[in-house]
Order: C-alpha cells, then sequence, then structure tokens
C-alpha cells in the first residue's frame, strides 16, 4: 500500500511540475461531481472557445459562434458510468455527449476519460484512444480530464512496457497516447504558452482503489 | 537554408547574422538557459549510460535496416496500412502528390517533419496547386513567412514576436497586439478551421516500431494528434533510420529525446500509431493510410563504416543548442535544411558536396556537440572526415597542400619556423607580439595581438636546461607541440620547473614534430597519417611511464585522435596504443600523479579565472584537477560563466573566420573581466595565443598565461 502512496505522490509531484492539476478522490462518484463542478466555475469569459476573445480571421470568426452552451464529453465510462453522470450534468443544465465529437470541432468545455494507467516518473497518464471519439474529446476539449487509479501508477515507462506493448499490438489498428500535462509551445521567443492546439488544462483525477 | 556559394559569399552571410541584434541576444539567452534545463533532467540519471544504449539500440537497427523494414511493412499492412518505400527526395514527393491525387485531397494539414523539409514535400505539393498548411506553430510562421527552419525543434527561433505580430496581423487582416500569450491563441483559432477542413494530414515518425507496425510521434503542441485523426487521409513520411524493432528500443531513445532537445523529461504528447484507425471522415469510418519511408542515402549510409552513426541521431537539435558558432550564426548559416553539427554532415549526405562545401568549414572543433549527443555520435571526426573527402575529391586548397607537405618534413618546419624570427623582426617593434603586420595579412584579423616567434625554440634550449636527476620514481617524455616550442618555450620551461621539484627525470626526443591537428581541420588526410607516424616513432613509449605535454589540443590529438588515424597501418596497431596510453595532460599529471597540494606551493592570494579548454574539458574529461591546482597554489580561484565554452581559437578556425573568432573571444574576456580576476590561466597554448592577443589588444591588463607557469611562480 505505502509503494502506491509512494508512487502517487511522485506522480503527483512530476505531474504538477508540467502543468497538470492533481487532485486525490474516493471513488468515481467524487470524480464526477469534481468535474462538474470544474465546469460550473468556469468564467463567463471562458465559456468562449479559447481565442473567440482574439481579433480573428472571417473564417476562424466563424467557427466562433458554433457553440452555444457547455458541453462535457465522456466517450469511454461504461453504460452505466455514463448513466449516471449524463444524469449529473442534466441536472446542472450542462450538456453530455459521448459521440458526434466531429460536430464540436471548435471546442467543448470538459473531455473526461478513464485513464489505463501512468507512468510516476514523468507524470504520464497512458491512455488508450483508439475510438476516435474519446482521442477527440482529449483533443478539442479545453479541460481534460484523466481518471486514474493509484494502482495503476507505474514507476517508470519500462515498468509500464509489458502493459504497452499490450495496447499497441493486438493485431488490429491502436491508437495510443502518453499526455503529459497540457497542450505546450515556446515557439515565439522560447516563452512558454499552454493550449496552442490541445486542452489548456489537463486535470489528473486520482481515486482510490 | 544555406545558399552560399563560395567561402566569402558564406562569410558575408555570416556577417549578416553577426548584425542582427534580435538574433544574437536570443541566441545568447537560449545558449546559457539550455545548459541549465538540460542538466536538471538528467539530474539524478546516468546520463552516459542512457547515451550509450540509444547508441548500441541505434547501431543495430541500422545494421538490419531492411529487415525491420520488411518486418514492418508486413505488420502494418496487416493491420490495413499501405507502406511504401522511396529510393530518394523525389521519390518520396511524387508517392505523396499521387495519394492526394487519388483519394481527390484538396486541402492537407501538416505536424512537422524535418523528413518533409528534406525532401521539400510542400513545394511538390503546392505544385499539384494544393493547399498544405504547417500546424506546429513554428513551422506555420516560417510557412508563412517562405523560409526554411533555423532549429529542429524550435523552427523559428530567430523571430521575434513583433514579427510573429505582424505577420499575424497579415493572415487574420486584423491588427494584433505584441503578446505572445494572445498571438499562441490567434494560431489556435486561425489554425482549428483548417483541421476542421482538410481532407488528408501529413505527419513524420519518431520512431517505427517493426513488431507491431507502430508509429510514435513526440509533440508538444498536440497538432500532430488533430493531424493524424481528423483528415480522412494520413501520409507519415519516415527516414529509414526511425526503424526500430521493439517498443523497448523506442523507449530507450524517448528517454533521451525529450531531455536533450527541450530540457524536458518527456513532451506533452507521445502518440503510438498502430495501422488505420477509425475515421468517421472517411466513407468506410476507417482512416486510409499510408507510410512512406525514405531512403536518401541512407541504406548506403548504414553500411558505411565510419558514418554508419549518423543513423542514430534522434533530431533532438541538442547539437545546435550547445555550438557556439550556431549560437552566432543561427540556423540559417548552419546547415542546408538539417541544422547543427548533424545538419552539416546530413547537408553533405541528403543534399550534396556543392551545399556541404562551405558551411562544413564552420566548424571550431570544440566538441560540446560530442559531449551532449543523444546518441553519441562523434560529430566533429565526421565533419573533419567530410572535409578530408572534399578535399580529395575537389582538391585541396593551396595553403592546407603547402602546410601538409611542410609538415611532412619536420626539419623544413622547424628551420621556416627559426627563419621566422629573423623575417618578424621588422613588425614586432621589439615586443613579443606581432605589431605592424601588412594589412593584407591583418584585414578582419585586428582584434588580437599575434605572438612573435620567441628567441630561442625550446628545443634549442633543452641539453642547456634539462635537470640531471637520479634515481628519479617516474621518467617522462615531454612533447612540446610548435606552439609551446617555438612561441612560447618559458611555458615548456615551467612545467620543468615544476616537475623537477618533484624529482621527475625528463627526455625530448628530438624528432617530434607538430601534433598534426592543424592539418587535419585542412584536410590533408595524408600529413595528418605522416605526422602522427612520425611523432608516434620519435617517442620510445616503452621507456617512459608517461608522455606528458602543456597543450590540451595535442595531448587530445595524441591520445584519441592518433589511434583512429593510424586504425589502417597494421605496422602501427601496437604502438600506437602503448603511445596513447601514455599519453598525459600537465594538469592531471601534476595533481594526480606527482599529487602536488596546497603543501608544494606558497600562494600571494593572486585572484585567477580558469579557462576550460575544448580539448581538456571535453577532449580528455579533465574538468576539476585544474581548478582544484590554481587553488593548491595559494590563489584565488575565480569561476568565471561559461568557463567550458570555446575561446574561438580552433587553430586554423580563426584564421578562416575571423569575425566569427572575435566574437567568441570578446565573450571570454567579458566573462573573465567580470570575475575581477587579474590572471586568467588555461591548459592550452592555443587558447593563450587568443585570450592574451585579446586581453593585450583591449589592454585590460588580464595577465594570460598557462597553468604551468603559475604553479612554477609558487612553488615553495
Amino acid at each position: 500500500m505505502s509503494a502506491t502512496n509512494d508512487l502517487a505522490r511522485l506522480m503527483r509531484e512530476k505531474a504538477e511540475a508540467v502543468g497538470a492539476t492533481v487532485v486525490e478522490l474516493k471513488d468515481l462518484k467524487e470524480a464526477f461531481a469534481y468535474a462538474l463542478d470544474v465546469c460550473d466555475k468556469k468564467e463567463a469569459c471562458q465559456l468562449l472557445v479559447s481565442g473567440c476573445e482574439e481579433k480573428l480571421s472571417d473564417k476562424a470568426e466563424a467557427l466562433c459562434e458554433t457553440k452555444q452552451e457547455k458541453v462535457v464529453a465522456a466517450p469511454n465510462l461504461s453504460e452505466e458510468e455514463y448513466a449516471a453522470f449524463s444524469a449529473l450534468c442534466a441536472e446542472r443544465g450542462i450538456k453530455c455527449i459521448r459521440e458526434g465529437l466531429r460536430a464540436h470541432l471548435a471546442g467543448i468545455d470538459i473531455g473526461v476519460a478513464h485513464a489505463d494507467m501512468a507512468i510516476a516518473e514523468t507524470g504520464t497518464c497512458v491512455i488508450d484512444s483508439t475510438s476516435e471519439e474519446l482521442r477527440l474529446s482529449s483533443m478539442i476539449s479545453e479541460i481534460h480530464m484523466a481518471i486514474l487509479p493509484k494502482s495503476r501508477i507505474k514507476a517508470t515507462a519500462f515498468d509500464a512496457e509489458r502493459e504497452v506493448n499490450a495496447l499497441i499490438n493486438t493485431g488490429t489498428p491502436r491508437y495510443t497516447a502518453f499526455v503529459t500535462g497540457p497542450s505546450r509551445t515556446a515557439d515565439i521567443e522560447r516563452v512558454l504558452a499552454i493550449g496552442v492546439h490541445g486542452p489548456l488544462e489537463l486535470h489528473i483525477l486520482m481515486l482510490e482503489d | 537554408m544555406q545558399t552560399a556559394k563560395t567561402l566569402k559569399e558564406y562569410r558575408k552571410e555570416l556577417r549578416e547574422s553577426l548584425d542582427n541584434e534580435f538574433l544574437r541576444e536570443a541566441m545568447d539567452k537560449f545558449a546559457t538557459a539550455y545548459p541549465v534545463s538540460r542538466a536538471n533532467a538528467f539530474r539524478g540519471l546516468d546520463e552516459k549510460a542512457m547515451i550509450a544504449e540509444v547508441a548500441d539500440a541505434k547501431d543495430a537497427a541500422a545494421r538490419n535496416m531492411d529487415g525491420l523494414f520488411a518486418q514492418f511493412k508486413a505488420e502494418a499492412e496487416k493491420r490495413g496500412v499501405k507502406v511504401h518505400m522511396a529510393k530518394d527526395a523525389a521519390e518520396a514527393n511524387e508517392i505523396i502528390a499521387r495519394i492526394a491525387k487519388n483519394a481527390n485531397c484538396k486541402k492537407i494539414v501538416k505536424s512537422k517533419s524535418m523528413t518533409a523539409e528534406e525532401t521539400l514535400l510542400n513545394h511538390r505539393l503546392e505544385e499539384d496547386g494544393l493547399d498544405v498548411i504547417e500546424t506546429d506553430l513554428g513551422e506555420w510562421i516560417i510557412q508563412l513567412r517562405h523560409e526554411g527552419p533555423t532549429h529542429m525543434v524550435m523552427p523559428a527561433i530567430h523571430l521575434s514576436r513583433y514579427q510573429v505580430a505582424d505577420l499575424f496581423s497579415e493572415v487574420t487582416k486584423q491588427k494584433q497586439e505584441v503578446d505572445i500569450q494572445r498571438l499562441v491563441k490567434v494560431a489556435r483559432r486561425e489554425l482549428r478551421q483548417h483541421f476542421a477542413t482538410a481532407d488528408m494530414g501529413i505527419s513524420g515518425a519518431n520512431f517505427a516500431i517493426a513488431e507491431s507496425g507502430t508509429i510514435g510521434l513526440v509533440t508538444n503542441e498536440g497538432n500532430a494528434r488533430l493531424v493524424t485523426t481528423l483528415p480522412r487521409v494520413h501520409v507519415a513520411l519516415c527516414g529509414l533510420d526511425k526503424l526500430t524493432p521493439s517498443l523497448n528500443d523506442a523507449l530507450k531513445s524517448l528517454r533521451v529525446l525529450p531531455r536533450n532537445a527541450t530540457g524536458q523529461a518527456i513532451t506533452s504528447y507521445v502518440t503510438w500509431i498502430t495501422g488505420a484507425n477509425e475515421c468517421k471522415a472517411a466513407a468506410d469510418e476507417k482512416k486510409e493510410m499510408h507510410i512512406v519511408f525514405l531512403d536518401n542515402g541512407r541504406r548506403a549510409l548504414a553500411q558505411d563504416p565510419l558514418f554508419s552513426q549518423v543513423m542514430r541521431c534522434v533530431r533532438c537539435g541538442a547539437c545546435a543548442n550547445v555550438c557556439p558558432v550556431y549560437r552566432l550564426v543561427g540556423g540559417h548559416k548552419m546547415g542546408h535544411i538539417y541544422i547543427g553539427a548533424i545538419g552539416l554532415i546530413l547537408t553533405y549526405f541528403f543534399h550534396g558536396k556543392d551545399k556541404a562545401r562551405n558551411l562544413v568549414q564552420n566548424c571550431i572543433n570544440c566538441e560540446a556537440c560530442k559531449s551532449i549527443c543523444a546518441g553519441g555520435i562523434d560529430l566533429p571526426r565526421l565533419i573533419k572526415e567530410i572535409r578530408a573527402r572534399l578535399s580529395e575529391e575537389d582538391g585541396a586548397p593551396v595553403e592546407a597542400t603547402l602546410l601538409g607537405k611542410v609538415l611532412k618534413n619536420r626539419k623544413l618546419f622547424h628551420t621556416l619556423l627559426r627563419f621566422g624570427k629573423y623575417a618578424q623582426k621588422p613588425v614586432t617593434g621589439g615586443t613579443p607580439y606581432l605589431r605592424h603586420l601588412p594589412q593584407m595579412f591583418m584585414k578582419d584579423h585586428g582584434f588580437r595581438a599575434l605572438p612573435a616567434i620567441a628567441d630561442k625554440a625550446f628545443r634549442d634550449e633543452w641539453e642547456t636546461i634539462r635537470p640531471r636527476v637520479s634515481g628519479a620514481k617516474l621518467r617522462v617524455a615531454l612533447f612540446s607541440g610548435c606552439v609551446q616550442d617555438f612561441v612560447y618555450p618559458e611555458q615548456m620551461k615551467a612545467a620543468v620547473k615544476v616537475l623537477a621539484s618533484k624529482g621527475v627525470e625528463m627526455d625530448f626526443p628530438m624528432d617530434q614534430s607538430c601534433c598534426g591537428l592543424p592539418v587535419q581541420m585542412m584536410a590533408e588526410r595524408q600529413a595528418t597519417i605522416d605526422v602522427a607516424r612520425q611523432n608516434v616513432m620519435a617517442f620510445d613509449a616503452a621507456k617512459y611511464d608517461y608522455i606528458l605535454t602543456l597543450c590540451a589540443s595535442c595531448a587530445s590529438h595524441l591520445k584519441e585522435g592518433y589511434p583512429n588515424i593510424l586504425a589502417g597501418q597494421p605496422d602501427m596497431t601496437g604502438k600506437v596504443k602503448l603511445f596513447a596510453s601514455k599519453v598525459i595532460d600537465f594538469s592531471s599529471f601534476v595533481h594526480d600523479v606527482l599529487g602536488m597540494t596546497a603543501d608544494d606551493f606558497k600562494g600571494k592570494g593572486e585572484k585567477v579565472a580558469y579557462h576550460s579548454s575544448c580539448h581538456l574539458c571535453r577532449g580528455l574529461g579533465v574538468v576539476e584537477q585544474p581548478r582544484a591546482l590554481i587553488a593548491s597554489s595559494g590563489s584565488e580561484y575565480c569561476p568565471a560563466q561559461e568557463e567550458a565554452v570555446c575561446c574561438g581559437f580552433g587553430g586554423t578556425f580563426s584564421m578562416k573566420f575571423p569575425e566569427l573568432s572575435k566574437e567568441l573571444l570578446d565573450k571570454k574576456l567579458n566573462n573573465a573581466e567580470a570575475t575581477g580576476a587579474t590572471r586568467m590561466v588555461a591548459d592550452c597554448p592555443g587558447c593563450i595565443m587568443q585570450i592574451r592577443g585579446g586581453a593585450e589588444k583591449r589592454g585590460n591588463r588580464m595577465k594570460v598565461g598557462h597553468i604551468a607557469e603559475l604553479l612554477a611562480e609558487n612553488l615553495k
């Protein structure tokens, strides 16, 4: 048990060092509540799709208008989990989806997904993203949330290697993502800027098993 | 992209870079910040072992390139991917243009790929009227400016926020504010519309894992994820050098690549794509996926006994990050398409000798790149080898041939040097410097005073000053090198005094000559070999405990260079091995072998700065000894900024590129002066010639000399 906690501590330290938000929660129910609290608290100005506050060309501006309400996506929840989560969303007047994300390319507020495992030494979440809907929810969401049971944290990439291999090499097409912190760039004058293409924030919701 | 045809034109372009104030400032900031973030990223890890693992894995993969390709192709095709092989850049471009045509594509979004830069893919696709949009922020910026990248990882590092704001104002037809965070958001929105409407996505690949037919993409922005997800067609263009047998090997490279590139433990995203994945924009909801492997000389290179190590490159760009010359001139002057030390080499192999001829001259041989390369590539050696090949193919410049001829004949060389002391009389004005050189020699070289040849060479004094020692425990042969023999014999004499104080018996074999590094830098392969043979033969290495030299460049050339240079000479194998094993530098000998301590010296508390010569600290890995000796001598060691950055001498480099040499020297002197030291010491007479000449020109009154002189003066 203490080994698990040591890894969780390292995971938190390394993920926070690259700008991720890490919260420790009891169970999935708390995780859902956390996600919706964050969605509720998103400032009004951030309801705008990121970048829309800037002066844009007409074509880019047009995309801004397609977004009307708060949207969260949760494509890889089980049927039962999704039913519970979407009910909570409905209570708060938030739209919850798990498919058709291509209709929301301008952006969604939050994408919530189970992570398959994590690598503590780099603060990395490993997410099987073979489903296109899941892939998109982790790319076009402004806040990406990864739900991670503490027992799924490995110390190094080599400790995770066997299981990562099992994800990428099944004989069928696969899309596997290592996600470490939010989208970043330093391409202008080497100044760090967050959220150039992907999520502006990454929240890792670490659950007790 | 480097376009100059002659060295003269190239030097003119370099001058333009030196005059670009923004570039200079940006590069200086980067050059000082990078080593700190890299060191942080590797803290607590066995960096050397990690690099050796990458080298071993990549070497094994290069040896089995064809086998890995066949395996990759079979595995990827099982998973619905079409795998192509292109023999050269033109063929790769044709394949991709055809894919676009067959799939009826109009708009293409691209994520960053140096391989696509190598083949100039965009130009070819645009010829077909395709709308090609780079989506990596830096690549988009340079695409909008119609430029090539100036860094492999940070392609727009040469541009300021003001230039980007102007550019984005043009693109959006709206006046954009000069605020980096806001400009990044503008790019986010502008590019998102292109992702949403593109038919094809083109990516590179950092890894191609044969056992599962998987490509790995290493990115920070997340654009590669969108490029490989949204459009209905995905084409990955991938050099054959990216093939690797297993995930395990890819993970080994992944541990080093981001740490070396940007000082990150890992990038924000690493994406593993196996097979043609689900794609709801495609008719059958399945992506049309192609992987185009590019040979373009890689298969031949992988078989080359020396150059196969080039295939270890993971494109981290670190060789540019630490290059003192790149720092001065920027990427457009430091590679045709690939940038930095590896760029000089790849330019020769991928883009031909016409593009490489001038570029490969621009290496100062400081070995900073070799010391941090993610694949442990001996970059400076490969650059010197390319110079030698070019010189053999095209003929050498007359001064190189002449020097080669002279050096091969030791007696002629030494006679000329002795003659020099008479010939220089009219220009020294009785000082130890050449004061009144004719204008033709001085053009661009006025930034430092050049030393005069000494009245009496060390070799001509040896018999009279040689200490007579009986019952010595250590027997040492001295190797002076040309500069200390003929220009600075006082440095040799100081060393003799220090060694004699510990009862060391010394010999000075008279048949020794120049170590040969200058002719190697000038690409005279045969002279390099001849001189090396001559020196090895001049020393009966078995007779001595050590062969000691006070010149870091000679020491590293004798110890590390000779075994390579004489590798093809069976009669020398045993001799050169023994010879090289006995070579030691002055500071290591005094500190480690003689074990001299503060008890041996009576210091005066002089404030002394240190210049860590390239060939000592990196060539031989000697770091602590000289600094400890400065303190032991009773002086106050004053650490300077960037002690281990090249002083700008580089032997013949400073003659070829005086404008660059001057800039490096200025930085060295500024950093030394900032310490408040009154004296600076180094372990290399070449560096001393450069730094002392600069200090003299500035009149900054800093005494510059060899560490042996400091120790000799302070002996008890």
